[in-house]
């Protein structure tokens, strides 16, 4: 009985010693526990970021990857400090909900992922890629594929086209981009984190889609661009709006974001005309209430998440996305930013001077 | 004092469990009545539709409950040629015996084999293998994933069947060789009518295992919303289509998801009984 009083004593003292060690440093506010959910695009990202986030005031962030749209509806359900999500509010939702503010994280794309033998290097036009995901040009040795690439030499086997299962951000850039270069696919199956593909078969997530391409001769299939990166498979090259070939990498990623960016930051930058930009790219935000009184949240709690977007956007976060195979964002998108948390209240006061 | 205690522990703990369940089943029913409602229980049922795009959404049961009809009946056509043998091995020819013990124990081994293994053995093993066979140019589809599930569902199956046939009075068997029959000629014409049921039902339960099965499905089954016209073509299942798109799902996709799920669930409710009214007349029997 002793014995035990004694343990448990101990383990007292060793509990106190933790939680003062995880409290703040620089004495500002008390340290926070911060919860988002949503988008897994940017996970890899923001487990990085959180980790280093967490080191400065002691705040924690736990982040659910639960897709964009799970994300989404966690933050309406007023559940989470904050949403990560690959697709901007459409008009329709945030009338839905009080007002919010979408802040870019970082920058990604979604590359064309192909498995063909012998092929080194595959070159793919918008409506090509369109027509292939429609089942219209169904071998790979079609005269509209040859055409783009001289060299290579192309099986005359059936194309398989691969995409995801689950509903995405993902797919919802990738469709985004079909409809702006084909008015077939626009007409046909339109832009959606799910949309209906008629042929081919489908995987659960990135992994899914890229061991499908992996495993499986003559298959295609479009993946996150952090993924593929980072997983070294091979990614066929995109002809852009300027009629470059461009190849996925963070420096063209990051290109297409040249053009004007909205005051609330709402824009899809696929089929960018900037110069070298490739055409599939995405910016990816995180969701906050305008009005950060809501669910009995303290101020606290408050400043914490607005210093955790700050940090993100921060040259230091910003400085990490090339090495976990993202881009960072153009200088106007965070200054825009920063504008735009200045409007962010609690109890209709602003948070930031 | 103390044995009121215990009454009233026994009682809280019993109705925790059916409470639960009608939570559930209360659950289901409220969030799926809105795809109901709005496309009819019936039309629902019927629909091949399943149509994202906003302003005309439509979506439909049919592509899945044709998807787990077939990759269930399929798994238990070929389960049976594995399960049964094992089953008259372990309860008639080698019964009592070592070898039986052990043969017993490692099939009820792979029922404790986690799905997600399975679904990574089906993968990487079983799907290059259709692939290099011809059978199908992506290799997942309905056929892969019936075998796959197959193989889970043998494990239920034997074991079950096999205490049937271990029940079959031996005076009625003594009968059949003293009129001059062969094993064989006994089994058909004493073990299977007298332990019929019982093997029938167990049969059901397995079935009822293979109907909710979802990560080894998804993972080899192809997850298109189409109904699947070969069964090498690919497909989705109930099970399966709930687990792809739960995440990102809201409003009436998100209801008609539940509602999938209440079909599913009442489907494998209603194995589950019919399996268990079996085995009761398999006893009295």
């Amino acid at each position: 009985m002793n014995k035990m009083f004694r343990l448990s004593a101990l383990l007292m003292v060793l509990a106190t010693l933790l939680a003062s060690c995880g409290g703040n440093k620089e004495g500002l506010r008390p340290s926070q526990a911060l919860s988002g959910a949503g988008a897994t695009f940017p996970l890899p990202f923001y487990n990085v970021v959180f980790e280093q986030f967490a080191t400065i005031n002691g705040d924690e962030v736990a982040y659910g990857g639960n897709g964009s749209g799970g994300g989404v509806r966690n933050l309406k359900d007023q559940i989470v400090d904050f949403a990560g999500s690959d697709a901007f509010l459409s008009d329709k939702e945030m009338a839905e909900m009080p007002p919010v503010v979408h802040i870019p994280t970082c920058m990604g794309a979604v590359v064309l992922a192909y498995n063909l033998q012998g092929v080194g290097q595959l070159n793919l036009s918008g409506d090509v890629v369109a027509d292939i995901f429609a089942g219209n040009i169904k071998t790979w040795n079609d005269p509209r594929i040859t055409a783009l690439n001289p060299k290579a030499k192309l099986p005359a086997e059936k194309i398989i086209p691969v995409f995801r299962s689950d509903g995405s951000g993902t797919t919802f850039v990738f469709t985004d981009y079909l409809t702006k270069v084909s008015p077939m696919w626009g007409k046909q199956y339109g832009a959606g984190k799910s949309v209906n593909f008629p042929v081919g078969q489908a995987a659960k997530g990135n992994p899914g889609v890229a061991g499908v391409v992996a495993k499986t001769a003559n298959t295609i299939g479009y993946i996150g661009s952090e993924y593929a990166f980072a997983q070294k498979i091979p990614y066929a090259t995109l002809k852009n709006a300027a009629g470059e070939f461009v190849e996925p990498n963070a420096a063209s990623i990051s290109a297409a974001a040249a053009g004007e960016i909205p005051a609330d930051t709402r824009t899809s930058i696929t089929n960018s005309s900037a110069k070298g930009a490739y055409p599939i790219s995405t910016f990816t935000w995180m969701i906050i209430y305008k009005e950060q009184n809501y669910a009995k949240r303290t101020k606290d709690q408050a400043l914490a998440t607005l210093d955790l977007v700050q940090y993100v956007l921060s040259e230091k976060a910003q400085a990490i996305t090339a090495q976990v195979h993202y881009a960072p964002l153009p200088t106007k998108a965070v200054e825009q930013s920063i504008k735009n948390l200045k409007t962010v209240t609690f109890d209709g006061q602003p948070l930031l001077k | 004092m103390n044995d009121k205690v215990y009454r009233s522990l026994l009682l809280v703990a019993a109705c925790v469990v059916p409470i639960v369940c009608g939570g559930v089943i209360y659950a289901l029913v409220t969030d799926a009545s809105a795809a109901f409602a709005h496309f009819g229980f019936f039309q629902f049922m019927a629909s091949e539709a399943w149509d994202y795009t906003q302003g005309h959404e439509q979506y439909g049961a049919l592509p899945f409950i044709t998807g787990t009809l077939m990759t269930t009946f399929l798994a238990l056509l070929f389960c049976i040629p594995f399960s049964l043998p094992v089953a008259l091995f372990v309860g008639e020819y080698f019964k009592g015996t070592a070898v039986a013990t052990v043969l017993s124990t490692v099939i009820d081994l792979l029922a404790g084999i986690p799905s997600i293994i399975y679904g990574l053995w089906g993968f990487y093993t079983l799907r290059p293998l259709i692939m290099s066979l011809n059978i199908s140019p992506q290799g997942s589809g309905i056929l892969t994933a019936s075998l796959v599930l197959a193989i889970m569902i043998v494990p239920y199956a034997s074991s079950l069947s096999a205490e049937f046939i271990k029940m079959v009075p031996s005076d009625l068997k003594e009968g059949a060789y003293s009129l001059g029959a062969t094993r064989f000629e006994m089994i058909r014409a004493v073990v299977f009518p007298v332990a019929g049921s019982g093997i029938f039902s167990s049969y059901v339960l397995a079935i009822g295992r293979a109907l909710g099965e979802t990560m080894t499905v998804t993972m080899l089954i192809g997850n298109t919303n189409q109904i699947p016209d070969s069964i090498t073509a690919t497909g989705n299942s109930m099970a399966s289509i709930i687990a792809n798109q739960f995440g990102e799902a809201d409003g009436l996709r998100l209801s008609s998801l539940v509602a999938i799920g209440l079909i599913l669930f009442l489907l494998t409710a209603l194995i589950n009984l019919v399996g268990k009214m079996m085995i009761k007349r398999a006893r009295i029997v």
